[in-house]
């Protein structure tokens, strides 16, 4: 892989020579062929250099800021010279009723998407491969896969038209069936199934690609002898496609409950209010609120890390039984 | 598929249940986007009234006189092309080379760096300590600012290592043969036969960059530097937050309903003219992402 020599093994045959020599003859080789190699291949190293700049500037020097969770910061002295307090924030955050409410709410807003967003895009991708006409299926497939690339806002810009109390189309409609209007999105109980809702509106078509992918996959033989035996597409479904499509579906589970504290905050930030927090209000919104706008940043980092430790655990153990699964259910 | 044959009228039932119900989806994802152009074009009288259903109710370009007159639409928009061209320009900048220097099996510590780009998948210090780095580098409030603290992320890098590394040595061979240096391999050899993979990450950059709202929200104040989408989302806090603001506006030929539709129908088209060029990459695309890390 390297140029370099696995330098130890030759200092290890010499028997009994003064120290200092030992390890100084490899060490000036190391060195010389060190250098050797950057003035041969300096420009990789100058290539590498903006981007990893870059990481280091903003994402890991962010992290060395994390310590200000353990801190009491002052904008005036700064990270590094404001001093430690130990877990008093995190003492501070579990016996806050808002940041509990607000881990339970994003567990909740969580698992509901998952419930109910999660099997939306394979029966679209099973049914997008049952449709014959190729036109039809293309021109369908262009339109279900466009809100994925409509901002949030705008997303949440539909959603308050669409639900406005005296304008939006949701209230003609139930008006229709002699029902009084309701301002959603004042409504607690209503919060989340319109956020949800509009996740799998938004995101539903897109996701059926992994899935579409997995189907074009499958062996075409298995259809062909099972056509033979004359088999029914609505048989051939249920025997061949999904079995084949499971392991894709199995570790796209898995992936979605490693990322379990994500939560779309931002569309939360632009539909909720004070009256709906009580369903609505998750971490990252939490430490928005706290942190951004109301100045408290060492007590809002410290929830930020809990969140961030939280979702790296899940996000590992996903990945080692992501890979696990793909290992025996593949091969 | 097209070849197989229908044989039972079981089959052909099955076929064309599931093209009804795929039809009705796709109409319930374009509704949506008809209704909010239906009151675009609407009086703001109807608009308010809840009249408008499928299209538009008593026919005024009225809202979009209002929107297309604000000079703080127009210089937002102006913004929304600032930092999607820069912001994508300097990402492909710093990760085509970036990517490239990953892939290169001379690399020293070459699992060291991927593993410090991947690392930052699965652990991210979170919003806080992100803004005040930010705040302490002096990049609030800076057109600079938001083009450089998004140029990366670790996805698009390993997408784009990763199709590197399947480019057989042999391409290369001829170039290295003629003594071009690293920087005339890459720009050569790399660059043209990594075309579908630069043009996925180049749709995914423009994409989270037309569309980017929240840190441009919290790292902009000044007005004059705000995207699109914040100007938008300010648009929108109003119609939510103010219910006097709208109701004196009931004379008015445009409602905040429809002036918010004029902006969203507005801040669609480029989109829209973007996403069929944008169609055929993204397929493949996403498969090259794939499910790997």
């Amino acid at each position: 892989m390297t140029d370099l020599p696995a330098s130890s093994a030759g200092s290890a045959t010499g028997v009994s020579e003064p120290a200092t020599r030992a390890t100084e003859k490899p060490m000036r080789e190391r060195l010389v062929r060190l250098a050797d190699h950057f003035k041969r291949e300096w420009q990789i190293y100058v290539m590498l250099a903006p981007m990893i700049i870059w990481f280091l500037l903003f994402l890991y020097k962010p992290m060395y800021g994390l310590q200000i969770a353990f801190k009491d910061y002052s904008i005036f002295r700064g990270i590094v010279e404001s001093p430690w307090v130990g877990w008093e924030h995190f003492e501070t955050l579990f016996n806050n009723s808002q940041f509990l409410r607000a881990v339970k709410n994003t567990v909740i807003i969580s698992a509901l998407s998952l419930i109910f967003g999660f099997p939306v895009p394979i029966f679209l991708a099973l049914m997008f491969n049952e449709i014959l006409h190729a036109l039809y299926r293309r021109t369908c497939q262009t339109i279900v896969y466009l809100p994925h690339f409509i901002s949030t806002v705008i997303i949440a810009g539909i959603v308050i038209t669409a639900f406005s109390p005296s304008a939006g189309i949701v209230n003609t409609i139930i008006g229709w069936l002699g029902i009084e209007p309701v301002y959603f999105l004042t409504k607690p109980e209503w919060f989340r199934p319109i956020f949800i809702g509009s996740g799998i509106w938004q995101e539903a078509g897109f996701s059926s690609i992994i899935f579409l992918a997995a189907i074009a996959g499958v062996n075409p033989s298995l259809y062909e002898s099972a056509v033979v035996d004359g088999a029914s597409r609505w048989q051939m479904m249920w025997k061949i496609t999904i079995p084949s499509i499971m392991p894709t579906i199995i570790i796209m589970l898995i992936i979605r409950i490693g990322n379990l504290m994500e939560v779309g905050f931002e569309l939360i930030i632009l539909l909720y209010q004070p009256a709906t927090y009580q369903t609505a209000d998750v971490i990252n919104t939490f430490i928005y609120r706290q942190g951004l706008q109301s100045g408290q940043y060492d007590l809002a980092a410290a929830a930020g890390l809990f969140n961030a430790v939280v979702a790296f655990v899940l996000v590992m153990t996903a990945n080692s039984i992501s890979k696990r699964v793909s290992r025996t259910s593949l091969w | 598929m097209q070849n197989m044959n229908l044989y039972s009228r079981g089959d052909r039932l099955f076929v064309r249940v599931n093209m009804v119900l795929i039809g009705l989806f796709t109409l319930s994802t374009l509704y949506p986007f008809i209704y909010i152009a239906a009151v675009s074009f609407s009086s703001g009288f109807a608009a308010r009234a809840g009249r408008v259903v499928l299209s538009p109710v008593d026919v005024t370009l009225a809202a979009y006189g209002r929107v297309l007159s604000e000079p703080q639409f127009w210089n937002s928009y102006g913004n929304t092309f600032i930092y999607t061209v820069g912001g994508t320009i300097t990402s492909l900048i710093i990760i085509i080379p970036g990517a490239y220097a990953l892939s290169r099996p001379q690399l020293l510590g070459r699992r060291f760096w991927n593993l410090m780009v991947a690392f930052t998948m699965w652990f991210h210090a979170g919003m806080i300590p992100f803004w005040l780095n930010i705040r302490d580098l002096g990049l609030l409030d800076s057109y600079f600012g938001i083009i450089i603290a998004f140029a990366c992320n670790a996805f698009n890098i390993i997408l784009l290592r990763n199709f590197f590394e399947s480019i057989p040595s042999s391409f290369e061979e001829a170039a290295r043969m003629d003594g071009a240096n690293e920087f005339q391999v890459l720009w050569k050899v790399f660059v043209p036969l990594s075309k579908p993979a630069i043009a996925t990450i180049t749709l995914f950059c423009v994409v989270s960059r037309w569309n980017g709202f929240f840190w441009a929200m919290v790292l902009l104040t000044d007005e004059g530097k705000i995207p699109l989408q914040v100007y938008l989302r300010q648009t929108i806090a109003t119609l939510s937050d103010d219910e006097e603001f709208s109701s004196t506006l009931i004379d008015a030929p445009y409602s905040v309903e429809t002036v918010t539709a004029a902006i969203i129908v507005c801040s669609i088209i480029p989109v829209l003219c973007f996403y069929p060029f944008a169609q055929k990459y993204f397929n493949k695309g996403i498969l090259l992402g794939g499910v790997k890390e």
